[in-house]
């Protein structure tokens, strides 16, 4: 046995967009073991929940992600729309399916770039990023914000998108579609993508169940585990196809989000043809008394927002566990026995969002 | 095997105009729902202080003595929601953002509001 040395990798690295550190036990270039720690930015979301009252928290609850951000705030409404028993109007369920889709493009588009960026792929990086820059300035149009939307609120939405701007999104899609079609068939087809990514951090259907992986870091292990099957929301009413990959590497997981891309554009048109014309919210009396757990598909998986309250404004406790925390487990499995130079490439292919996980 | 599969790809970029924008010579991107900064008209404001209670992030201090209306714009996340609560409506959304300072502060606007005076016909009457 050769001499083990320990390599710090991260908080600062060029490949992590945010702080996560891990320690790699090395035996020449080969990776036997990592010890992950996290704290570096934990802000202390859930305990703010005491000093804002349940309707103001919505704001910062979107405020967890920089780039799911409506889907964070949206949960945490439906969690206490559970609680207080209130139906949301139909339209406002399917505008939250338009705009989670939306940011489920946005996302993978995000990540598919500073993906490209670790394999060395500059070129590609660029193409990513301008393509989600159109689904950018769709948020911006229909919300008022690039990033943060602020739409969410208990009870419905607070903003409506109009008959007209909805057809013209449909027609924009094919555009859209056209030109993700060509930036994915170059991370799907071209064979130095492939050889970069194929058979790297590779992971078994049954480890990456055991070690609870979720979102397209499970897909990609062929299991198939879509929360949107379980039909929250407006979900019920639509065809949800769920995009899985068996061989569990980093190309794999790329595939599936890749594919992914079509089946939220494909989500946002049924959602478009079967939206109904009536009001975008309902009044919201009273306070929650209760407690629930919400749970929702993310790009990067399963989200948990559980909420208790006491009839009072604030809320008692608020807990999020986001769909990072729980891939942290598998990464560690897919990078015992790789060689040091994957090591980015393999880090970045759960699609780390460490803001998320430390709240 | 398939390589170069990017080349199209470039070969249209390099032919097309740039994706960017010389920000800040040339103006940022902005839609009518935008949300840039918040504007208070003095004039309208009744110092309900409703929009205090509402920021999510404290960003605003109403004086009703001194008659100000304080907003810290590096708290203010603009979320739009005193806009949405304002009573008197004499708050609203700009749709250009701040511009980039060096020293953080506060921006004070003045309530420049009279209550009108109640009409007098009681009196009058009495008279």
């Amino acid at each position: 046995m050769s001499k083990q040395i320990i390599v710090p990798f991260g908080p600062q690295h060029p490949v992590l967009p945010e702080p996560i550190h891990l320690d790699l036990v090395l035996e020449d270039e080969k990776v036997v073991d990592v010890v992950p720690s996290i704290g570096y930015i934990h802000r202390g979301f859930e305990k703010l929940v005491e000093k804002r009252e349940f309707t103001e928290y919505v704001y910062i609850a979107e405020r967890t992600c920089g780039i799911c951000s409506f889907i964070h705030g949206a949960t945490y409404c439906q969690g206490i729309e559970q609680i207080m028993n209130i139906q949301v109007p139909e339209r406002a369920e399917y505008l939250r399916v338009i705009w989670s889709e939306f940011s489920r493009l946005h996302s993978h588009l995000l990540w598919l770039g500073l993906f490209a960026d670790a394999f060395g792929f500059e070129n590609l990086f660029m193409g990513a990023w301008k393509t989600r820059e159109k689904v950018l300035d769709f948020f911006e149009e229909t919300t008022g914000g690039r990033v943060i939307q602020g739409t969410s609120k208990i009870g419905g939405v607070r903003r409506d998108i109009s008959g007209e701007r909805l057809d013209r999104m449909v027609k924009d899609l094919d555009d859209l579609d056209r030109e993700m079609k060509e930036l994915t068939d170059v991370f799907l087809h071209d064979d130095s993508v492939k050889h970069r990514l194929r058979n790297v951090g590779t992971i078994s259907r049954n480890d990456a169940y055991h070690l609870g992986a979720v979102g397209p870091t499970a897909r990609g292990s062929g299991v198939a585990i879509d929360l949107r099957k379980s039909g929250y929301g407006a979900y019920d009413r639509l065809n949800v196809p769920v995009v899985t990959d068996s061989c569990g590497d980093c190309y794999s997981r790329c595939a599936v989000r890749a594919k992914e891309l079509f089946t939220s554009t494909d989500l946002i048109r049924q959602a478009v043809k079967k939206i109904t014309e009536g009001p975008i919210d309902v009044k919201v009396t009273g306070a929650p008394d209760g407690e629930y757990f919400m749970r929702a598909e993310q790009p990067r998986g399963e989200l948990v927002h559980y909420l208790k309250g006491n009839g009072s404004k604030f809320l008692v406790r608020s807990r999020i566990r986001t769909p990072t925390l729980t891939n942290i487990p598998p990464l560690i499995k897919m990078l015992q026995g790789c060689e040091l130079a994957d090591v980015p490439v393999i880090v970045l292919s759960i699609d780390p969002c460490i803001s998320c996980t430390e709240r | 095997m398939v390589y170069f599969e990017m080349v199209k790809t470039a070969l249209k970029t390099v032919l097309s105009k740039p994706a960017t924008i010389l920000y800040p010579v040339q103006a940022a991107k902005k839609t009518p729902l935008s949300r840039g900064h918040v504007v208070q008209d003095g004039s309208k404001c009744i110092s309900c202080s409703i929009c205090v209670k509402k920021c999510p992030a404290q960003a605003i201090v109403l004086d009703k003595e001194a008659k100000t209306w304080q907003i810290n714009r590096f708290r203010c996340v603009v979320c739009n929601s005193c806009v949405d609560t304002c009573p008197a409506k004499c708050l609203s959304m700009d749709t250009q953002y701040t511009a980039p300072a060096t020293a953080k502060g506060v921006e004070t606007f003045a309530i420049t509001y009279v209550k009108p005076a109640k009409p007098e016909k009681k009196d009058e009457q009495k008279q």
